[in-house]
């Protein structure tokens, strides 16, 4: 066969290809982005799951419960490194993968305010490195700024049974419930650690066998937690 | 392996739609010629996708149909695709199916995609899908090459599953966890069927965190293959 015949059918079929690939992405596009946006806000809420009442699972929520809760029970807020709420902007809209590319002093934090029985509840979203990719993971403090109520992680690439763990045993993410991230007026976050945590207040067990992984999630809690720091400051000097 | 494949004679006479040659080829990747266990091809996504049954019967449905579609429309351009480029056009078709088969996961089950992540996308390098191409459609009608891909995407999820079922099982004390048929067997907890905090007969029990990691997959696919060999006597190496 002819080069020019090699070439105008690997041309053809392609073009073929792509050409129903883009229109079956456009047909679904609003579809799969509605999921996508669904699943954050779901996980959002699991970090509050034990504020609503007993026994209640955010997992069996359906989508439409999801939308309107948040709608109707969330704030949400950006703000800057230096703790200043900026107007206009929805906290949902910032990426923090995007964000985490930028210098340290340009970039913007999501806040969301979860608002039940009178309570507020402040979900603060972190993200890091975990031993193949990236780890994120969304934390809620009391009203306090100090209690942790609830903590949900996920990852891009950890290895299952490992590292993965953080996201896929519940019993990881519920040893935060009740921990505190201040010891005597001073930022300490919360410590994963190997063989078990000692400090009761502050630490919590890491995973076996996934020890940079664990890591991962100290130093990604360490610095995303004390980005917000200038906010709680804001915040108590008005209480 | 192209070589040898063109080789095989295409009948000429008037087939039976569904004779019994066609169900062979719907049968024969079942046991006799398993992908997996007899051909040892696919075996990489066989250890990642099967730690929880559900996710592993989405990706057997999604090798299926792309095995399937991709079997019938190399064999529907066999003789318009020139040799020259023939590898080529097989995986722009291959990667064309993945993706629709990506997006439309995207867009109607997302949870299931969050799981699977890039084990979707893999399934371009699946050996199965490119050997089937090459062996089999490259030489075959549309119809036959079809079933051909139909038949090795079913034996290649019904190993996926069987996997699955027993890791799920031993290795979280669930089955089908995540989807609507969700069934929670053995746990510490009141949730499970059997509560091993609870009953005097199951209090020993654990899970065996083994099944979860990966290489578990390796052992079982092991056993399987033996206790294959051993009841089939057509595979038995007389050598």
């Amino acid at each position: 066969m002819s080069t020019r015949y090699v070439i105008t059918f690997i041309i053809i079929l392609t073009s073929v290809v792509a050409v129903a690939l883009t229109g079956f992405r456009q047909v679904t596009k609003n579809k799969a982005d509605l999921n996508e946006e669904i699943f954050n806000k779901r996980s959002i809420l699991q970090a509050v799951e034990a504020e609503f009442p007993e026994g209640t699972k955010v997992g069996g929520f359906t989508e439409d419960q999801i939308l309107e809760i948040f709608d109707k029970q969330v704030e949400q807020v950006v703000l800057n490194m230096a703790g200043e709420v900026q107007t206009g902007k929805k906290a949902e809209d910032v990426d923090l993968a995007t964000e985490k590319k930028k210098p340290e002093g340009d970039r913007l934090l999501p806040l969301y305010i979860f608002n039940q029985d009178g309570k507020k509840y402040y979900i603060l979203s972190v993200r890091g490195r975990g031993l193949w990719d990236e780890i994120w993971g969304n934390i809620a403090l009391a009203s306090d700024l100090n209690t942790v109520v609830g903590a949900t992680f996920d990852h891009k690439g950890e290895t299952p049974g490992l590292g993965a763990e953080i996201k896929d045993n519940p019993a990881f993410a519920a040893q935060f419930e009740g921990k505190q991230i201040y010891q005597d007026g001073k930022l300490v976050s919360i410590k994963v650690r190997k063989g078990g945590a000692q400090d009761e207040q502050h630490e919590v067990d890491a995973i076996t066998g996934a020890t940079i992984t664990s890591e991962g999630v100290t130093e990604m809690l360490k610095k995303g937690i004390k980005f917000y720091e200038p906010y709680f400051n804001s915040i108590r000097s008005k209480q | 392996m192209a070589e040898t494949a063109v080789k095989e004679k295409e009948v000429k006479t008037a087939e039976p739609f569904f004779g019994k040659k066609e169900r062979k080829l719907l049968t024969d990747p079942l046991n006799d010629n398993n992908p997996i266990t007899v051909q040892i091809l696919g075996v990489c996504s066989a250890l990642a996708v099967t730690s929880q049954v559900y996710p592993a019967f989405v990706m057997a449905i999604a090798v299926t149909l792309v095995t399937g579609f991709s079997n019938l429309f190399t064999s529907m351009l066999r003789s318009y695709i020139p040799s020259q480029v023939r590898m080529i056009a097989q995986l722009v078709i291959i990667a064309f199916l993945v993706s629709m088969v990506e997006l439309a996961l995207k867009a109607y089950n997302f949870p299931i995609y969050k799981q699977l992540t890039v084990y979707i996308g893999l399934i371009i390098t699946n050996c199965i899908v490119m050997g089937r191409l090459e062996a089999f459609a490259m030489a075959n009608k549309p119809w036959r090459s079809f079933l051909d891909g139909i038949g090795n995407g079913l034996g290649y999820g019904a190993v996926l599953i069987i996997v699955a079922l027993i890791r799920e099982l031993f290795g979280k004390g669930s089955l089908f966890a995540g989807s609507a048929v969700e069934m929670k067997i053995i746990g510490p907890s009141a949730d499970y069927f059997i509560n091993t905090t609870e009953s005097t007969l199951f209090g020993w029990y654990s899970n065996n965190n083994l099944m979860v990691v990966p290489s578990a997959a390796m052992f079982v696919i092991g056993i399987l293959i033996w206790i294959q060999r051993s009841r089939n006597k057509k595979l038995v190496d007389i050598s």
